[in-house]
């Protein structure tokens, strides 16, 4: 019998669901004022008596002091009308059966303690919608109330009596006859059955079975596919690259290799006994030296593809997926921390803008925001640093990057499979859910992906990846298993055929638990169910693990053993179904040689556009409008960044909490005062001018961030996470070789090691114009850098809010004439300029000598200068401490060349306070038009804003003497940014605005009206 | 007296556990972190225990509503050894989920009360769930764990923190028991000095004031709770049940602003649990 509570909030509280519903109905375009009442419900099947449905609505299910609730059969007539009693047209909205409903499998177990045995439950939503047509409610269904792939939409009523409950599985043994085919017919089957293999591979696969004289399986193609996949290999970056750029050509056997894991071997050789690094680009997750106990480990994944087609449960996975990469590293650490970066289109795009097959990005925005909050938020790690940027070109195909770090005492990093070690899986159980996630995220997204690849999305269930992380952690203390990995993507297929690489494995596909009836013995093997860990546990071992496991509620289950024959045996009830040598498996596919080609784009000379002859100060709030820069409150408040009770800098600071922060840090012990130091770079932006110039940025920007809130530069660790278009395409790998060639000698250059790294190729979404041509949309080349820094004692810490009237502000390295790829050029459609670019030697003397500042407490407030300039950041550090500033550009370090002598000023040059004077005692450029513009507006590398109060000028002078630096103004009381211009320019401007003696004054603006232009685009409702 | 000892009881999905246990510890006391099924093994083992403290989280995914199945967990199978400890005068804290457990349990209401609570936990004004630093007056009524506190900041982080009542009256009795022990401000009342002068509270004394009077504005008041209540005493004092995160607060790095306080002052949050472990003294 199926019953059906229904649960509305009371007349006095908000109707949020509904709510939503309306604002984003306006929000896009499709109704206004909508009319929409909108419940939540249960449907819940079993043979239960009036009293017991009774009597579970009335004690758990709803509250009766803010919720009214209704119980009937599906479709009785007070279940259909609406609560309003108004004319009316129902939605019904229901997971698809076999998609995680977390909320659904709370509710069976919490009915159970009550002794009322229930056979299934599920969730629901309910609309009415008054005076609207159909065709624009089931506009509003497919856009706002519910996603495809994951959910299923009903008009009326249910037209079901009873909810599905999956179907016995017959066991049949497939076999798939490779033999003979054609290379046609190999690529067919090869994208008919989502393997996505290259023609190479198929062809080897198709040889080896030719020897072996027999058909493979359905379940070793599968496995063999998972493991040759771009995700679970680095096939392309870890393989054969001829690369050609315009110094020449260079030929790589592993390019990752020869690049940036060879960079942090140097710098580890160059360390000697100071090496801090303790596994590198081995385990799940890169591991260096905390203090005399602990170590700490660091990862960052991608979750595009699922993201682009369910942006909640593609965040919400990404996000519980990463967690468990350090939970997967040595024996296991525990989460400390969370980072997230995406990237999207911009949220205003019209919606009847769209390609077929594309959601809207504001939609793909606020659902990943979402998903990486309850994942995030529920696990209980806080999330305390990110960005967001914005492009056009992200619209098919955003970017979810997530990223985690944990902590490990020294003696649990390694792990060791032991020949008879049982193979244990702990945690979720296994459903359909994410079959093909690892082939599929190495494909091409295109507006069909959404119905081929459903089966690819999931939706996550954080609090049973709690569960795992609460038993794992005790067994790892008691030393209950000798490895663990995580499952991720490929499911058991990876997690096994890796722990077993060396060794040897026999699985029992039966004897895994499974979320319903139905899955055949392929499905089981390569599912990417959530919250799943596998563990190598030996008989002694296992009694104990399975009462701790008991004890917590985890499910934990040997579904078979590592043995020592070299091969993976896969068996169903007895019946052997798939064996495959360890050494095919792994070492087995051909090696992909491909093409790299770099051609230096033409870098155009940079003039003051015309356009720009409006007031500064409106060019700075547009600036500050500009979304990448914009205020990401909105998403930080939304996730719990002090949870674990280690917060020291958080991500929103200042004198009322809502500045941008430069890093985070946290203290992951409690009884220490030892912080970690978590930054990050990305300049997608200037990959078009130079890859190698953006991965030097997004590498020197993720260092700054970090020395700027009192990071040590000599502790800082790296992760590389390249988002690439199609690699098949010579010049997009080409742009992937710089970008390494660059990561390898910036990191050389800092001596900061890169400790682990991911890629993501295939960043491309491919659909039909309306006049039927294809049209592909590639992403920028996006290379993000994460940074995990240490600082000693976190009282040393400083924050970017400026902090009293009569401290002085300094700059911190020199501004170049670099305009290409900066937020000025974004603001007048330019593309001219080069981009900045990176000294090593002086950015790292600079970090070094800063770092010193800071430690001595010469620094009041520090704060990078990046995307926008430096007029952003002073106007950031203004509104954030609530102080004006008075700053001349006159003072201002610079390396612009003048008229008169073209020489550009070397960063070795020790003249630094007076550089570029002339003998009057007046810059020279002030001779250049645009030089106030640049000055204001040019994002170079490696440069920071100090306050310093008076009585520290001196020291504070003497421990920067070594790189460039000025004092260009002052922290005053009156409440409004102040930028003075250079001499030359007043003709222009009104009296009024000439400052003593001759200056104009180009900005001089309200804090206010500054930080409302910051905050205004990306606050939503 | 030796150190009292703190019972931090968990659930699946509680999250707050080890640093309250670290809060508990600072300010003396001896604290233990069980998993729900351990108490439920033996709800006697709570006689070992002077204090109990449900810490924050989202116990079973806050799913249904928030702390709602481990106040099931708590009245099907916890109620009488609860209201056996709560009678015996010793301690219990629940903190933002722990909050939501509590008053969802019935556990500031009279033992003898078994009337579903009139009032509740819910979904924030907005519908988000938010982290930020809030200003709160402490009116510390006879709540054991407050005396000495007339102001606080702390941090809260929920997404169902708006505190309602079912009825009017129901608000104006927890006020004229004295268990409206928390409230949020604004700083503006604190710089001002009308937390001692505030009309409200005059008005409440006199027994003037209309429930449910407005509550004041967000961000001040961050979720829209009726009387702009962030934490509730039982009418015993013993209970204390609050949404913001006192654990949050035990050292002075933990302020959102003190890299702007030349001072560096304790964490205020610990006196919380100074209270607590004092009592026992």
């Amino acid at each position: 019998m199926l019953w059906e509570i229904d649960i509305q909030p009371r007349e006095s509280e908000p109707n949020l669901l509904a709510q939503r519903v309306i604002t984003e109905a306006t929000e896009l375009g499709i109704q206004e004022n909508l009319t929409v009442d909108a419940t939540r419900g249960y449907l819940i099947q079993g043979e239960l008596t009036p009293e017991e449905i009774q009597l579970i609505t009335e004690t758990l299910l709803y509250d009766s002091v803010v919720e009214t609730v209704q119980v009937g059969k599906p479709n009785e007539d007070h279940l259909l009308k609406s609560p309003s009693g108004n004319e009316s047209q129902l939605v019904y909205v229901l997971a698809k059966p076999g998609v995680m409903d977390p909320v659904a499998q709370s509710t069976h177990e919490a009915i159970a303690r009550h002794s009322i045995s229930v056979d299934e439950v599920r969730t629901l939503r309910k609309y009415w919608f008054e005076g609207i047509d159909q065709a624009t409610i089931e506009k509003i269904a497919q856009k706002i109330l519910a996603n495809d792939a994951i959910e299923q939409v009903y008009y009326g009523s249910l037209p079901f009596q009873q909810l599905d409950l999956g179907k016995d599985y017959q066991f049949e043994k497939l076999t798939v006859s490779l033999s003979g085919l054609s290379d046609e017919a190999l690529m067919e089957m090869s994208l008919k059955q989502q393997l996505y293999l290259q023609l190479a591979e198929m062809q080897t696969i198709q040889k080896k079975f030719d020897e072996l004289g027999r058909d493979p399986t359905d379940i070793e193609l599968e496995t063999i596919a998972q493991t040759w996949s771009e995700h679970c290999s680095h096939k392309t970056l870890a393989g054969r690259i001829h690369y050609q750029d315009e110094k020449g050509e260079r030929q790589f056997e592993n390019m990752l290799k020869e690049t940036i894991f060879a960079a942090t071997q140097q710098i580890r050789k160059a360390k000697g006994e100071k090496d801090w690094c303790v596994s590198v680009f081995e385990d799940n997750a890169g591991i260096v030296r905390f203090d005399e106990e602990n170590d700490v480990v660091f990862k960052v994944e991608t979750h595009n593809h699922p993201s682009a087609i369910e942006p909640y449960g593609g965040a919400n996975t990404g996000l519980g997926g990463v967690i468990r990469d350090p939970l997967g590293t040595g024996l296991g650490a525990k989460p400390v921390c969370n980072t997230d970066v995406f990237c999207f289109a911009d949220p205003s795009t019209a919606a009847d803008s769209l390609p077929t097959g594309v959601l809207h990005p504001k939609r793909v925005l606020q659902g990943v925001v979402a998903g990486v909050r309850d994942y995030g938020n529920r696990m209980g790690i806080p999330t305390v640093n990110g960005a967001v940027y914005f492009d056009k070109r992200f619209l098919g195909n955003p970017l979810v990057y997530c990223g985690n770090v944990g902590i490990i005492p020294r003696d649990k990093t390694k792990k060791k499979v032991h020949p008879g070690d049982l193979i244990v899986a702990i945690g979720g159980k296994t459903g359909r859910d994410g079959i093909h996630g690892a082939t599929f995220s190495s494909a091409e997204l295109t507006e069909e992906s959404e119905t081929i690849s459903g089966g690819a999305v999931q939706i996550g269930n954080a609090i049973t990846e709690k569960m795992v992380l609460d038993v794992l952690l005790q067994a790892r203390d008691q030393n209950l298993y000798n490895a663990v990995t995580d499952c991720g993507a490929g499911g058991f297929s990876s997690a096994v055929g890796e722990m077993g690489e060396k060794l040897g494995a026999e699985v029992w596909l039966d004897k895994v638990p499974l979320k319903y009836e139905g899955l055949n013995y392929t499905e089981i093997w390569i599912s990417e169910a959530q919250e799943r860990m596998v563990l190598s546990v030996s008989e002694e071992q296992w009694s104990k693990l399975k009462d701790l496991c008991s004890s917590e509620n985890v499910d934990a289950t040997v579904i078979g053993k590592f043995v020592d024959t070299g091969k993976l045996t896969l068996n169903y009830e007895d019946k052997l179904v798939g064996e495959l040598e360890m050494s095919f498996l792994h070492d087995g596919r051909p090696p992909v040689i491909r093409d790299a080609v770099y051609q230096p784009a033409e870098i155009k000379p940079w003039s003051l556009p015309q356009t720009s002859h409006v007031e500064y100060s409106t060019i700075l709030k547009a600036l500050l409008s500009s979304l990448n820069i914009a205020s990401k409150e909105w998403i930080i408040r939304q996730y719990d960044h002090e949870v674990q009770g280690g917060s020291v800098i958080k991500p929103l600071v200042g004198v009322v909490d809502d500045g941008p922060s430069d890093a985070a840090v946290v203290r992951p012990r409690l009884d220490s005062r030892k912080g970690l130091v978590i930054s990050c770079g990305m300049n997608p932006n200037y990959g078009d001018y130079d890859p190698f110039d953006m991965a030097a940025s997004a590498i020197d920007e993720a260092i700054r961030n970090n020395v700027a809130v009192g990071g040590d530069p000599e502790k800082i660790a790296i992760l590389d996470n390249f988002c690439w278009g199609n690699t098949e395409k010579p010049e997009t790998l080409g742009t992937l070789v710089r970008a390494a060639l660059a990561c390898q000698q910036m990191a050389i250059a800092f001596q900061t090691p890169f400790i682990s790294g991911k890629d993501s190729l295939n960043n491309e979404f491919r659909y039909k114009k309306e006049d039927g041509t294809d049209e592909t949309i590639a992403i920028p080349s996006t290379l993000l850098i994460s940074a995990m820094g240490q600082v000693e004692d976190v009282a040393d810490c400083v924050t970017m809010d400026l902090k009293a009237p009569g401290n002085f502000i300094y700059q911190v390295g020199l501004t170049k004439e670099e305009m290409g790829g900066s937020h000025f050029n974004q603001l007048f459609n330019l593309d001219a300029g080069q981009v900045p670019q990176v000294d090593p030697s002086l950015a790292k003397r600079t970090f070094m000598m800063l770092h010193r500042a800071i430690k001595a407490g010469s620094v009041a407030s520090c704060h990078d200068l990046s995307e926008g300039g430096l007029a952003v950041a002073l106007a950031e550090m203004a509104f954030a401490g609530g102080l004006g500033v008075r700053a001349f550009l006159a003072q201002c370090p610079h390396a612009i060349s003048t008229p008169e002598e073209e020489t550009q000023l070397s960063g070795e040059n020790d003249k630094y306070n007076d550089q570029g004077y002339d003998g009057e005692g007046l810059p020279a450029i002030a001779n250049r038009e645009d030089a106030a513009c640049l000055l204001m507006f040019s994002e170079s590398n490696s440069r920071f804003l100090c306050e310093v109060p008076p009585d520290q000028t001196e020291a504070f002078e003497k421990q920067m003497e070594e790189v460039p630096h000025a004092l260009i103004g002052e922290v005053v009381d009156h409440g409004m940014l102040e930028i003075v211009g250079l001499p030359h320019l007043y003709s222009a401007l009104p009296e009024d605005h000439w400052e003593e003696p001759m200056s104009p004054v180009l900005i001089r603006t309200p804090l206010e009206e500054l930080k409302a232009a910051w905050q205004k685009p990306l606050k939503f409702n | 007296m030796a150190q009292p000892r703190v019972l931090i009881l968990r659930a699946p999905g509680s999250n707050c556990d080890q640093e309250t246990a670290f809060a508990f510890e600072k300010a003396g006391g001896a604290a233990t972190v069980w998993h729900i099924n351990r108490l439920l093994e033996s709800p006697q083992s709570l006689d070992d225990f002077q204090i109990l403290c449900v810490p924050g989280g989202f116990s079973y995914g806050d799913d249904i509503a928030a702390g709602k199945i481990f106040a099931d967990q708590f009245q099907l199978r916890l109620k009488d050894a609860l209201f056996k400890f709560r009678s015996q005068q010793k301690l219990i804290l629940g903190v933002c989920n722990g909050f939501q457990v509590l008053l969802k349990a019935g556990l500031f209401q009279d033992a003898q009360d078994s009337t579903p609570p009139d009032t509740t936990l819910t979904w924030n004004e907005n519908g988000l769930y938010e982290d930020r630093w809030v200003h709160l007056r402490v009116d510390p009524g006879p709540s054991v764990w407050l005396q000495g506190l007339e102001r606080l900041e702390l941090p809260i982080a929920h997404a169902e923190g708006k505190f309602v009542a079912k009825e009017p009256s129901a608000i104006h009795r927890l006020f004229s028991r004295s268990q409206a022990v928390l409230r949020y401000t604004s700083p503006h009342k604190i710089q001002t000095g009308k937390l001692k002068s505030d009309p409200e509270v005059q008005a409440l004394n006199e027994g003037n004031l209309d429930f449910p009077f407005t509550p004041l504005p967000y961000p001040s008041n961050p979720n829209g709770s009726q009387g702009d209540i962030a934490g509730l005493c039982d009418p015993s004092g013993t209970v204390l049940g609050l949404m913001p995160h006192p654990e949050r607060y035990i050292d002075f790095t933990h302020h959102p602003r003190w890299t702007r306080m030349p001072n560096h002052r304790k964490g205020e949050g610990l006196k919380i649990f100074h209270n607590g472990v004092e009592a026992f003294h």
